[in-house]
């Protein structure tokens, strides 16, 4: 408790400097203020809780099963579909993808007429949503092999920046958001804790150097998706 | 009344974000590994936590800090107050006319990430897996860091209007190059950093503050020059973990050629 609030002095902090020092206006809903604070502190405390016993257990108790179970198949089929489920219904995404239709209805790349838009807002968010999926397929098939993860990562930035070069202009900068937006508070914990069941129930293999690696997938293949899902639209 | 609802709306929204990954996890449980989970109630309690912590924590930065933290951003990008109230050419900004903006940027950055939940859960993670050699406090301020200078840089892109891809791309050879020399076992948690920054917290101010700027700054549009500052915040805690790794490692060694020196003497 005392450990979440210290957690949130900093933004309460920075917030008070600049609307007193900085701005010179005092601070509107000092009720509301200090209320919801509370109910952030309130939250993060649960949050934290709730990952030890509930979260952390199951995501580590699911690795450790498929491992025994020795089935590549469902495991990268459960793989897929975490990345694709938690990420296709991800507020955060739904709102970048409407946001990018209007960037391209504004640049002439689809019709500015509320079917066209919506349908460009469903096509980019399935493909996010399919690269989501793939990522966590190919960073727990390394965990399994045991390839280090940096010649992942540096041919991921070769795509991105190859891709960029040949991507409509108007795409890059949702691409590159993109990638940012798709892992959300619960999904990490739980990609997470795959992770690192999985590289402790391997032999040979080491929790901290194979274990983690998958979400940095998972912030790598949008960006390519996105660029390639640009150039086939336009 | 207005609590209650909104309480209840955030409610309901993170149920949908928690219920298909309920369904995914339950459905393979029972169909394909069918073994009964251990501890099956602790689990669902755990769930129910996760689900009330979430509700209780998007409402209480919904009412408290978001608006004030928007209006903020506002109120900071707005011409009137860069400029003093002064006219002034449309012209002749100048990058340094917003060094109010870059400050805000920096600090907001910096507390929004010490506060995600996400980056809490992948520092006691790795504090675990690591047997305590990893410091969750010392990794979040590292990757608050790294945040808090790349929304400073994204925004300064956004006034100068420089193209984003160059930025990026500079940055990926800065990772490169470290990744050579940074500690193996940090890697890995370096690259998942960048991803796990930008989620509750961090970006519906972010996005605010992208938003004001592209919206005020003369030339700049809101639609293209708007995106990137997410980008930024995930670039550039890879790099900052990877140097914290670097340093720690190289102040032990100091230290342990310098225990060395003192036993010999």
């Amino acid at each position: 408790m005392s450990g979440s609030f210290r957690d949130l002095l900093p933004i309460i902090a920075v917030i008070g400097f600049f609307q007193l020092v900085v701005l010179q206006q005092p601070i509107p809903n000092l009720f509301d203020l200090l209320f919801g604070t509370l109910l952030v502190v309130l939250g993060l405390t649960f949050f934290v809780h709730g990952l030890e016993l509930g979260l952390f257990p199951i995501g580590e108790a699911m690795a450790r099963a498929f491992a025994s179970k020795g089935s590549l198949f469902w495991l990268l089929a459960f793989a897929f579909a975490l990345g694709f489920g938690t990420t296709v219904a991800e507020p955060a995404l739904i709102a970048v993808a409407n946001e990018a239709a209007e960037v391209a209805a504004g640049a002439g790349m689809v019709a500015r007429e509320e079917a066209a838009m919506a349908r460009y807002a469903i096509g980019l968010r399935l493909t996010v949503a399919v690269s989501v999926g793939l990522a966590i397929v190919i960073g727990v098939f390394r965990i399994l092999k045991g390839w280090p993860i940096q010649y992942f990562i540096i041919a991921g930035y070769l795509l991105v920046v190859a891709m960029t070069m040949v991507a409509p202009r108007s795409i890059i900068g949702i691409a590159y958001d993109s990638g940012g937006v798709t892992t959300s508070t619960i999904t990490v914990p739980l990609v997470t804790a795959l992770g690192v069941g999985l590289a402790g129930s391997i032999k040979g293999r080491n929790p901290m150097v194979d274990g983690f690696g998958l979400i940095a997938f998972a912030s790598l293949t949008p960006m390519i998706f996105v660029m390639a899902f640009g150039i086939v639209v336009h | 009344m207005g609590w209650l609802t909104g309480m209840l709306t955030a409610g309901l929204e993170t149920m949908r974000d928690v219920l298909p990954i309920a369904a995914i996890i339950f459905g393979f449980q029972l169909f394909v590994i069918r073994k009964p989970i251990a501890n099956v109630r602790r689990v669902l309690v755990g769930f129910a936590y996760v689900l009330l912590g979430l509700t209780l924590f998007i409402e209480g930065l919904e009412r408290a800090l978001f608006p004030l933290g928007r209006l903020m951003a506002q109120q900071l990008t707005d011409p009137a107050f860069i400029f003093g109230g002064i006219e002034q050419a449309a012209a002749a900004v100048h990058w340094w006319d917003y060094y109010w903006v870059y400050l805000f940027a920096f600090a907001i950055g910096f507390s929004t990430t010490a506060a995600e939940p996400s980056l809490l859960a992948v520092a006691i993670k790795a504090n675990q897996v690591s047997a305590g050699a990893i410091g969750i406090r010392g990794l979040r301020i590292a990757v608050a860091l790294g945040v808090a200078i790349g929304i400073a840089l994204g925004s300064y892109r956004i006034v100068t209007g420089y193209p984003l891809h160059w930025f990026i791309i500079v940055g990926y050879v800065v990772v490169v190059i470290q990744t050579w020399y940074a500690p193996r076992l940090i890697i890995p948690l370096a690259y998942d950093s960048g991803g796990v920054t930008t989620s509750t917290v961090t970006v519906p101010l972010v996005a605010a503050l992208g938003l004001g700027l592209a919206e005020t700054v003369p030339g700049r549009s809101a639609l293209i020059d708007g995106f990137g500052l997410i980008a930024f915040a995930s670039l550039f805690p890879i790099m900052t973990v990877m140097a914290y790794a670097q340093l720690s490692q190289y102040i032990a060694r100091r230290h342990r050629r310098r225990r060395r020196k003192t036993s010999q003497e």
